[in-house]
């Protein structure tokens, strides 16, 4: 996939794209939009702050990240690009000590109102790790866990397959589906990871440098299938790899040191032209 | 990083003496223990030639050392054993589980932790003292009765099975659970799905072990009243029962000579391989798991 559906203003295959929803915050006035995107927001996040007890580990995040795109994350260890990935889907109430102010909308819904349940919440939003952790169960058990965990149980073997089919992986494991998802190897286990994430065909997948721990080929299957996925899915993808992320986002939000969001635009610009000193010293590697 | 001082291609050897002492020492240390318990065993064998054979096993207790068997002891012992795997798995669990993935991590957890950590370190005979007051006398339900037995001896070993079974619980990767919270499980569903299959067979391997204690106590037993002879097999709950280390207790004092050297040997081997039995178990339990995963 490269920049074009970044800079392309009109979608006539699909009207929820085209047509300004609701909920979103951008490009509803029409104003000087021939150049940037019309396609409406899913998260969005105002005013966010997150502390793990005293520490505070984001400042006051404001982000609008785009349907059916993929949004990369980067910035230095410690910056927060973690800690903003779990606020979405409330990974981050599993912390005893953390501590989130400010509002996240989902569809335009804050996520931290009294009647949002986490569980229900992550029930559309998958997630995807750092380090590839199947469940000690059945390549078939694994994939199938999230469609059983909500009891929608129906025409789960077609299911299944799909999600490895679209995760590509089906070709290589559909005659063992029975065997422990522990025999893969490290790059067949993440795949399954993102199989099992996408079973349940959630809106968003949220991916922690999901490719961190394999080796280059591994990588960039994984990478090959994020850019695949993003024609369905809202990919939000933290990332310590530069190159990865210019490679496979349409945006790119750069967190710096002190869980700062300091630039958030197309992936091009950021690359190409970033705004801040600071940006441009982290992404040619002056720091980091 | 040779010095001026030193000779960059000198490689002449260094003294071990005090490694080569150490060794030896921590080899005497090892042998120490084995060698005495090998010791041990073998007088018992020996003495329990002759006496331990089939109608040993299947006879009730007799003054005579010839007709002498085991019998009610070694069920009263069964019995006693499934009643308390039956009270601590579910007692012992349901508290692991709870203290791992439900308490808030606050003082009063902590104060129960600390608490489950010294009762576990409580002599057996105050559990007996325990189970004579509350069960016996309290509540009623008879001088050395099965359920008495049991309730004491289940008091005995439940912090042991609480604090394996939260090692176990300890030991499932928390990437697991973020995996299962991160695909919308509850935590009931995290806890069944995942939690609990992954830690069972260190749970059933503490559980296990800690059952072997329990049929080796005497001293609870003897608190609580259970009869020195018991003839016949429980019929009942509330029935006095017997168990395999209260009979050798009993055979140790009959002043006739065949009875300490032969029968009470029989029973000691007899006890041995029921004890040793249950410790294998534990292991093929763990084995196998480990070897699935």
């Amino acid at each position: 996939m490269t920049q074009q559906n970044v800079t392309t203003s009109e979608s006539d295959d699909d009207s929820s794209t085209a047509s300004p929803e609701p909920g979103s915050g951008i490009a509803s006035n029409g104003t000087a939009e021939a150049e940037t995107t019309t396609t409406r927001s899913v998260i969005e996040s105002r005013n966010l702050d997150v502390y793990y007890g005293e520490e505070r580990a984001l400042q006051e995040i404001d982000i609008e990240i785009p349907a059916e795109k993929v949004t990369a994350i980067i910035g230095p260890s410690g910056c927060g690009k973690s800690t903003f990935l779990r606020c979405i889907n409330r990974m981050n109430d599993l912390v005893d000590s953390a501590r989130v102010e400010g509002e996240l909308l989902f569809e335009g819904k804050n996520v931290y109102d009294a009647d949002v349940d986490p569980v229900a919440l992550r029930r559309r939003i998958g997630m995807v790790f750092q380090a590839p952790n199947p469940f000690p169960k059945s390549i078939y058990d694994n994939v199938a866990y999230g469609l059983r965990v909500q009891d929608d149980t129906e025409n789960l073997d077609e299911r299944v397959e799909t999600a490895l089919r679209r995760a590509a992986l089906w070709d290589e494991v559909n005659d063992r589906l029975d065997e422990s998802a522990l025999d893969l190897s490290g790059g067949q286990q993440q795949r399954l990871c993102i199989a099992r994430a996408i079973a349940p065909d959630p809106d968003v997948l949220l991916m922690d440098e999901p490719a961190s721990a394999l080796d280059p080929v591994a990588t960039s299957q994984i990478e090959d299938l994020i850019e695949e996925l993003a024609q369905d899915y809202t990919v939000v993808i933290v990332t310590h790899n530069m190159q990865q992320a210019a490679r496979i986002s349409d945006k790119t939000a750069v967190f710096l040191t002190g869980g700062e969001l300091v630039e958030f635009d197309d992936t091009s610009v950021v690359f190409e032209n970033p705004e801040h000193q600071r940006v441009e010293d982290y992404i040619t590697g002056k720091f980091g | 990083m040779a010095t001026d001082t030193r000779d960059s291609t000198s490689f002449e050897r260094v003294s071990r003496a005090k490694d080569i002492a150490f060794e030896y020492l921590t080899l005497g240390a090892t042998l120490l223990g084995i060698v005495a318990l090998a010791v041990l065993l073998s007088y018992v064998a020996v003495d329990a030639v002759g006496w331990l054979n089939w109608q040993f096993l299947t006879s009730p207790p007799h003054p005579m050392p010839e007709k002498a068997g085991i019998f009610p002891a070694l069920v009263g012992s069964i019995f006693l054993m499934l009643l308390i795997a039956l009270i601590t798995f579910p007692l012992g669990v349901g508290a692991a589980v709870y203290l791992e993935e439900y308490a808030p991590d606050s003082r009063l957890t902590k104060f129960i932790q600390l608490n489950i950590a010294n009762l576990a370190g409580v002599p057996s005979v105050v559990y007996g003292l325990l189970g004579l007051g509350l069960f016996v006398q309290l509540v009623s339900l008879g001088y050395g009765s099965l359920l008495v037995a049991g309730f004491t001896i289940s008091l005995l070993i439940l912090p042991i099975v609480i604090i394996s079974a939260q090692e176990a619980i300890q030991s499932v990767p928390d990437s697991m659970r973020q995996a299962s919270y991160g695909m919308g499980a509850t935590k009931w569903q995290t806890i069944k799905n995942v939690v609990l299959p992954e830690s069972l067979p260190g749970i059933l391997t503490g559980t296990i072990l800690a059952l072997g204690r329990a049929i080796g106590e005497t001293a609870p037993l003897i608190m609580i009243g259970a009869p020195t002879t018991v003839f016949g097999v429980p019929n009942g709950p509330l029935a006095k029962i017997s168990a395999m280390p209260m009979q050798i207790y009993t055979w140790a004092e009959y002043p006739d000579k065949a009875f300490q050297h032969g029968v009470l040997a029989a029973g000691v081997v007899t006890l041995l391989v029921v004890l040793l039995s249950i410790n294998s178990i534990a292991i093929l339990i763990r084995n196998r798991y480990q070897t699935q995963s």
